[in-house]
């Protein structure tokens, strides 16, 4: 089964990080993101408030198996890292870790 | 090479100084996001895909080793031990924490470097040819004139909102290294029949989606009118650049709408009033810059012979060294384009390398050249195979300058924001397909060149073989051009026909170069043949 | 009308309101004009005699055109108040001073204070403007009169 949801994403304010709404705070794991939906904005509002994360904006994305693929390419890799540095990704030891953003 | 005297480094620490406390602010929940992005964006840092990107400004892309060094030091103190050499002869750092952005400055600062104006609607860094001070066939220097303008763009008060970013290229040889012409405004430094130095200005040249060639709008201005004519040509286009179009800002759009002509009689009609204001620098000023320049400790009457037993060496020799101005040197440039690796990427430890041989063999100096490599201008040519050695040592040896290996490749959406494919890649995938270097060879020059979107970073308008990396449908798919260039003939590439995907367009690459060699007669480059027998027989290889 | 102006003239400030450039140009009487950033500022040479205050409207701080029209009245003879309006930010304050304004009207109010801190930003500057300041290349060169 696999879902359309929409997931909020941003940056870490000190360290630049890409980082997901996980409902309770924010991850660096794209499969930890939550679905929003009517409260995303107000999500966005408050988190910003707070000064610790930057560039939050919502996107699409598909939740199958507990996973979440965001729609887009940019997302993917964002999600990922550089696919030509793939020892500096979330997934160093996955040398077919690029594959997924394809 | 230009020292700052106490009045440069007042400047550059005024703005360390300021962007420490800019940044204390936004941390502190002081600044608002919208308030503190244009005051970062003015020193450099972006927020890119994966983290923020500092921009750091190579000066007319000329360093000696000590800021090359410290350039090694933050890609290991700062970021994951690596920097991306870009074809605005800057370097770029990926992995910035912002809390380090002030500190980084600060490190930069003391060694007489900074990042000022390396992003925004401003004058950028000027660029220069990257063999300049080396080149046999040179008028002069062009590097003064570019120290001249550093100083004046430096927080210019009138041109700090220009209606989009302006770059100024400078060169002083007929054979254009610097893509000059594709710049905002290019100006090639020259001599009159009576012997003066002057400045043949050409204006409206550029990449992006609307790509143009400049077309020149001043034959000669004297060289101690440089900077009032800037300041001309610059209001101009200031006043009546498009503002309503972030995609018709470019002063390429406002020369092209209102024709050279006009641009060019509202140009000398403000140049006519600003020289009756008196704020052009004094001929002391660019005297005292020039002394800098002049002698970087050449010797003479040293031997031109060459020990080419050694196979290896002598064919990096035949392809990444050229010939010096003064007897017994060489020019040297250091390829970073080796088979599978990234265009442009140096690890710390390579960039200290690369210092300290410039340290020890090349007067202190190195260029980064637009085209992503770094150049190490005065080696004796009696030292040529010792440093042949040690950059072999450190995998910087590859022999393949300006052949098809060679490639520009912006970051692309490995990295970038803007854009909308990745050219990293691809590129490791050409230079994989193409890593014989015999093949290389017996293709001769090619230059290759790839952008992940139609900004053109990676100037694929200008390669004789041009990419550009565009979404269809979410899925990324490559265009191809044939017949750019950007050297005295400049043109502008022209799109095949539909693109393809990453591994088609390789096939398609293998393609054409099969047309080349085929059709190719006598000494021929691709470029060459290209212009001669056109597009058809091309296309019909890639479609047919 | 409540509007907090940051003012660096001595002499009396205008009474009059500010009209368009158009209004101007059929007011013979008009001592006050506002110009908007498509405005061509040259326009106004004929009439300097008689004009008081310009001011300057920058409806964006991304819009520079009014840079370029300040310093380019300031380089013409202008001597009269040169008021900058609209979205002006603490960070466009020393530009805007270095191009011959020396009035502000910024639509969110900024303290004499920062301002003065803004003006300080930078110690030294290397261009000459309009602005009196000495641009580096003449503290190098004392003697070299351009």
């Amino acid at each position: 089964m696999s879902e359309k949801i929409k997931i909020i994403t941003g940056n870490d304010l000190r360290t630049g990080d890409v980082i997901w709404w996980t409902g309770e705070g924010w991850s660096r794991h794209v499969d930890n993101a939550v679905a929003v939906t009517h409260d995303a904005d107000a999500i966005i509002a408050r988190e910003n408030a707070k000064q610790v994360v930057t560039d939050t904006h919502v996107i699409d994305a598909v939740a199958a198996d507990g996973a979440v693929r965001p729609a887009h390419i940019k997302d993917r890799i964002r999600a990922l890292g550089p696919t030509v540095r793939l020892d500096l990704s979330l997934k160093p030891a996955d040398p077919q870790a690029g594959s997924w953003v394809i | 090479m230009y020292q700052y005297d106490q009045h440069d480094q007042a400047m550059v620490d005024a703005r360390v100084a300021e962007f420490r406390g800019q940044v204390a602010r936004r941390l502190s929940g002081e600044l608002t996001e919208d308030q503190f992005k244009p005051l970062r964006l003015k020193n450099g840092l972006y927020l890119q895909l994966h983290a923020y990107m500092l921009r750091v400004a190579v000066p007319y892309g000329t360093l000696n080793s000590a800021q090359m060094r410290v350039l090694g030091d933050i890609a290991d103190k700062y970021d994951r031990g690596y920097g991306h050499f870009t074809t605005r002869q800057n370097i770029q750092y990926n992995w910035i924490k912002l809390a380090d952005a002030p500190d980084i400055l600060a490190d930069l600062a003391k060694v007489q470097l900074h990042a000022i104006q390396t992003s925004g609607n401003c004058i950028r860094n000027t660029t220069a040819d990257h063999f300049a001070g080396a080149a046999a066939d040179e008028v002069a220097d062009p590097r003064p004139y570019a120290e001249l303008l550093r100083q004046w763009s430096t927080f210019h008060p009138e041109f700090d909102y220009l209606p989009r970013k302006f770059k100024v290229a400078i060169i002083a040889s007929e054979t254009d290294r610097a893509a000059m012409r594709l710049h905002d405004i290019g100006i090639q430094i020259v001599k009159n029949e009576a012997g003066e130095i002057g400045c043949k200005f050409f204006a409206g040249g550029g990449m992006g989606r609307t790509p143009m060639i400049a077309p020149c709008i001043a034959e000669f201005v004297p060289a101690l009118q440089m900077i009032s004519f800037l300041e001309a040509a610059l209001r101009v286009y200031n006043r009546h650049g498009r503002r309503d179009n972030k995609y018709k800002a470019r002063i390429k759009i406002l020369v092209h709408e209102i024709g050279v002509a006009e641009y060019s009689r509202q140009v000398q009609e403000e140049f006519a009033h600003i020289l009756t204001l008196g704020l052009e620098p004094p001929p002391a000023e660019l005297e005292r810059i020039k002394g800098m320049f002049a002698d970087p400790g050449l010797e003479s009457g040293l031997s031109d012979d060459l020990d080419r037993s050694d196979p290896d060496f002598a064919l990096w020799v035949d392809q990444n060294v050229h010939t010096h101005k003064q007897a017994g040197y060489a020019i040297v440039t250091i390829s970073l384009k080796p088979v599978g690796g990234i265009p442009g990427d140096a690890t710390a430890y390579q960039i200290r390398l690369m210092a300290d041989l410039a340290r020890d063999y090349s007067l202190d100096e190195l260029r980064v050249s637009h085209a992503q490599n770094i150049v190490l201008p005065h080696v004796k040519k009696a030292d040529l195979y010792r440093v042949w050695q040690a950059l072999d040592a450190a995998g910087l040896a590859t022999p393949n300058l300006d052949l098809i290996t060679d490639i520009i490749a912006c970051p692309g959406l490995d990295y970038c924001a803007l854009a909308n494919a990745r050219s990293l890649p691809l590129a490791q995938k050409i230079t994989d397909r193409f890593a014989d270097i015999g093949r290389q060879r017996e293709l001769g020059e090619l230059k290759l060149k790839i952008s992940g979107c139609i900004n053109a970073c990676g100037h694929h308008h200008a390669g004789h073989i041009g990419i550009l990396g565009v979404d269809r449908k979410g899925v990324e798919n490559y265009q191809l051009l044939l017949g750019g260039a950007e050297s005295a003939d400049t043109s502008l590439g022209t799109i095949t026909g539909p693109g393809f995907s990453e591994d088609g367009v390789v096939d398609a690459i293998e393609k054409v170069t099969d047309v080349y060699l085929a059709r190719r007669e006598g000494a021929e480059r691709f470029l060459d043949t290209y212009r001669r027998i056109g597009m058809a027989p091309f296309k019909e290889a890639i479609y047919g | 009308m409540v509007e907090t102006v940051l003012r660096y003239r001595t002499d009396e400030p205008v009474g009059d309101p500010a009209v368009t450039v158009d209004a101007f140009a059929a007011q013979s009487n008009a001592t006050a004009v506002r110009i908007e950033p498509g405005d061509d500022a040259l326009a106004l040479l004929p009439h300097l005699e008689r004009i008081a205050l310009i001011e300057v409207n920058f409806p964006s701080f991304a819009d520079g055109r009014g840079y370029s029209a300040a310093r380019s009245l300031r380089e013409r003879g202008y001597t009269g108040e040169l008021r900058a309006v609209g979205d002006v930010l603490i960070d466009q304050l020393s530009h805007m001073r270095r191009c011959g304004f020396d009035s502000f009207a910024p639509d969110k109010p900024i303290s004499a204070e920062a301002a003065e801190a803004a003006f300080a930003t930078w110690p030294e500057v290397y261009q000459q403007t309009v602005d009196g300041r000495a641009p580096i290349w003449a503290a190098r060169h004392p003697a070299a009169k351009a």
